[in-house]
């Protein structure tokens, strides 16, 4: 959106008006235009994430538990992680995270705004409705899912049993742990994702499905070979951002499950934040960042590349 | 913020100039932070006030502004869950209250890495003298007991009474507590018989009360994979499901337990005694025992004190709050009075009046507790680490998901790779 305004900024051709500034006073008062735009997010990025993550990376090669002096050990970090249990497990856990999220709340999102798209009844309080969640605070939230998917008393498990159903033990069981986190998130920011949707498909020109639709096409087919396509960079969006999301859940694994039972839904950011602030090793935690840094980086690259494959630009 | 009410304190200082000077005149107070005397304001962090015992403090902090004028106590009150983590960070960040609370599992710790102040000249002869050593290295003060606590069998002698069993008392062992536990529990009433936490805490315990130990002799070594120690995670982790609510059924959730008492629903709970004040508007006839052992009695004690940074502008005056807010007649009455954590006190005549208030009847039981105490292991650094892992393996045996032999070798194994 930003790209066409900057571009009109940029001179086309020299203007015949007397007194013009020259070419080149041009070009640096463009640069100053552009620093000046830049500022006000550049500055906090510098300070606040560029700034700590050098210091992250210096602290990473260092052991350190926040209150004696720094000790270099190198590499030596990043080689004792590497072959961790606890680490494999780690990532393991995210990335269990992120394969049950990821689908969920996309064809979710998808769903949702396919529906508050048309012209239903009440559909502006609808999506107000389900952006509510994502307005709200994890905190909170991860406690309302608690108590709706307590084992004995919740919600959940009373509905089930109403159905003839034995719920199972949610977050007090290890492999139930898990899914609960991915329920709550998913439910949290499923509004999220069909709010980026809905705009992605306000995009669409209605007259595509008129012709579609002359031609014969049904719902399924518009949907397919219209919505799809033209959605594809809107979905590219939120797939990279979903994706990174996913790799730093923290909040709700934090105040569901503390990453237990028995380290079952400790996900990376969780077991960096046990490293630091429990078990004294901050050194050890910033490696693990990097680490998580480095995956995160690596995929959203795969997904830029990848993106050429399938991406249509309008 | 401390950097910006010292300023603060100096400009009122600078503006009030003379008068202030004479107010603080007669006392040596105030003489460091502000320069040429005046004002000056320490910090203090705590978590032995939260949940309850704010206004007990505050009373504290009043009888110490008054008798020291010119010095300002800025308190800060904290979660106890929170307060590790929010101590290193500040630690870290190099903006830590002047006083903080420490637990003495942590001591050793911070003693190591330089954060603590020692506490040159202070008056130690006014603690009991085990608990004035724990907090000393080599010979100096790096912080003062601010109290001590321990955990005792709690029991509702309405329970018993309509069962017709009777009290349990300090020949109570463990057999004894099972036995009534099973009568007590009336599972379609929602009424259970006994609660334990299935932790760390309990367990080194418990081992003790088998007669074995949790470490080897020299600490190199996990020692609990023994009969001793097996016998007594079979202790913790069999009462889970049968006289003791599971964790699916809630059990190890944050005051899950403390409710269950409080409604009448428990009939005995292993619980420290700072619990009295909560439990003084009970509907119900309670009181306590010494903890039933096996081969014998152990019972946890625990003990908190009071240090000042080492990074800390106003150190003599940091102290002279440490001091008072841990040997100051003001805080035994307080102490004493409210049936907050007991005062660490040497002098035991000053701790009678506490026997004498009643609820819970059998405060005598506290000071025997006291005569065998279970001593808690302590690894250094990875103390944090060892108590998660224990916990852990317990906790999954009593979910029925690892047996009580494959539990203890699991932790035996990681512990030893933590000392390794």
């Amino acid at each position: 959106m930003a790209t066409p305004t900057l571009t009109r900024l940029r001179p086309q051709a020299p203007s015949p008006a007397a007194g013009a500034p020259r070419p080149r006073a041009r070009r640096v008062r463009y640069a100053l235009t552009v620093v000046a735009f830049l500022l006000p997010s550049a500055v906090p990025l510098a300070l606040f994430t560029v700034y700590p993550m050098i210091g992250a990376l210096w602290t990473s090669l260092h052991e350190w538990n926040l209150l004696s002096d720094m000790r270099w050990v190198g590499l030596g970090n990043y080689a004792e992680l590497l072959q961790d249990p606890e680490t494999h497990r780690a990532f393991g856990n995210t990335l269990y995270y992120i394969a049950g999220y990821l689908p969920i709340v996309y064809v979710g999102g998808l769903f949702l705004a396919l529906a508050l798209n048309a012209a239903i009844p009440g559909r502006n309080l609808l999506r107000g409705v389900y952006f509510l969640p994502v307005v709200t605070s994890w905190i909170v939230v991860a406690i309302v899912w608690r108590w709706l998917l307590n084992p004995s008393n919740g919600v959940v498990n009373h509905v089930l049993g109403l159905l003839g159903l034995d719920g199972p033990g949610w977050w007090t069981d290890p492999t139930w742990a898990m899914p609960s986190i991915i329920l709550a998130s998913a439910w949290k920011d499923l509004g999220f994702v069909m709010i980026i949707l809905l705009a992605g498909l306000q995009l669409i020109p209605e007259e595509l499905y008129e012709a579609a639709t002359l031609d014969g096409a049904g719902w399924w087919r518009r949907h397919v070979s219209v919505t799809l396509p033209l959605l594809s960079p809107t979905t590219f969006f939120v797939l990279v951002i979903s994706l990174i999301n996913g790799f730093q859940v923290f909040d709700q694994v934090y105040a569901m499950t503390g990453g237990g039972p028995a380290g079952a839904s400790t996900v990376v950011v969780q077991q960096i934040y046990d490293l630091t602030f429990r078990y004294g090793s901050a050194g050890m935690a910033s490696a693990l960042s990097w680490l998580l840094f480095a995956l995160v980086m690596l995929v959203t690259l795969v997904q830029i590349r990848g993106q050429r494959r399938w991406v249509h630009y309008a | 913020m401390f950097r910006s009410r010292l300023t603060t304190g100096v400009a009122l200082a600078a503006v009030t100039g003379l008068t202030l000077t004479a107010c603080a005149g007669g006392t040596d107070a105030a003489e460091t932070g502000a320069e040429g005397g005046g004002d000056v304001t320490i910090t203090y962090t705590n978590f032995i006030s939260n949940g309850g015992n704010e206004e007990n403090l505050a009373t504290i902090v009043e009888a110490f502004e008054e008798e020291n004028p010119g010095i300002t106590v800025d308190v800060t009150t904290m979660p106890y869950a929170d307060y590790s983590t929010a101590l290193k960070t500040d630690l870290a960040g190099g903006t830590a209250s002047d006083v903080f609370d420490i637990e003495f599992a942590d001591y050793e710790g911070y003693q190591q890495n330089g954060v603590l102040a020692p506490l040159e000249g202070a008056d130690t002869s006014a603690y009991q003298e085990s608990l004035a050593e724990a907090y000393a290295t080599d010979g100096t003060q790096y912080a003062l007991p601010s109290s001590f606590s321990n955990v005792v069998l709690y029991y509702n002698a309405d329970l018993f009474d309509a069962a017709g069993l009777d009290y349990p008392d300090a020949d109570w062992t463990w057999a004894d507590e099972k036995a009534a536990a099973e009568k007590l529990t009336d599972a379609d009433a929602g009424v259970f018989g006994d609660y334990q936490p299935i932790s760390f805490h309990e367990f080194y315990k418990t081992v003790d009360q088998a007669g074995g130990s949790f470490l080897t002799e020299d600490g190199s070594a996990a020692a609990f994979n023994s009969p001793e120690g097996l016998e007594a995670a079979r202790w913790l982790v069999e009462k889970s499901g049968t006289v003791m609510p599971t964790a699916e059924q809630g059990a190890g959730t944050p005051d899950f337990d403390t409710t269950l008492f409080t409604d009448g629903k428990l009939a005995m709970w292993h619980t420290g005694i700072w619990m009295f004040g909560a439990l003084a508007d009970a509907s119900f006839a309670w009181d306590i025992a010494v903890e039933p052992g096996d081969e014998r009695q152990a019972s946890a004690m625990f003990s908190n004190g009071v240090a000042v940074s080492a990074g800390s502008e106003n150190v003599e005056a940091a102290q002279r709050w440490a001091e008072f807010l841990t040997s100051s007649e003001v805080m035994v009455d307080t102490r004493l009075e409210s049936g907050w954590e007991l005062p660490p006190v040497a002098d035991e005549d000053r701790l009678a009046p506490y026997l004498e208030q009643g609820d819970p009847e059998n405060r005598q039981a506290v000071f025997d507790s006291l005569e065998s105490v279970a001593l808690a292991p302590s690894i250094g650094e990875k103390q944090a680490e060892m108590q998660d892992i224990v916990t852990e393996e317990l906790t999954e045996a009593a979910a029925g998901r690892q047996s009580v032999e494959e539990a203890l070798a699991s932790a035996e194994e990681r512990v030893n790779a933590l000392l390794g």
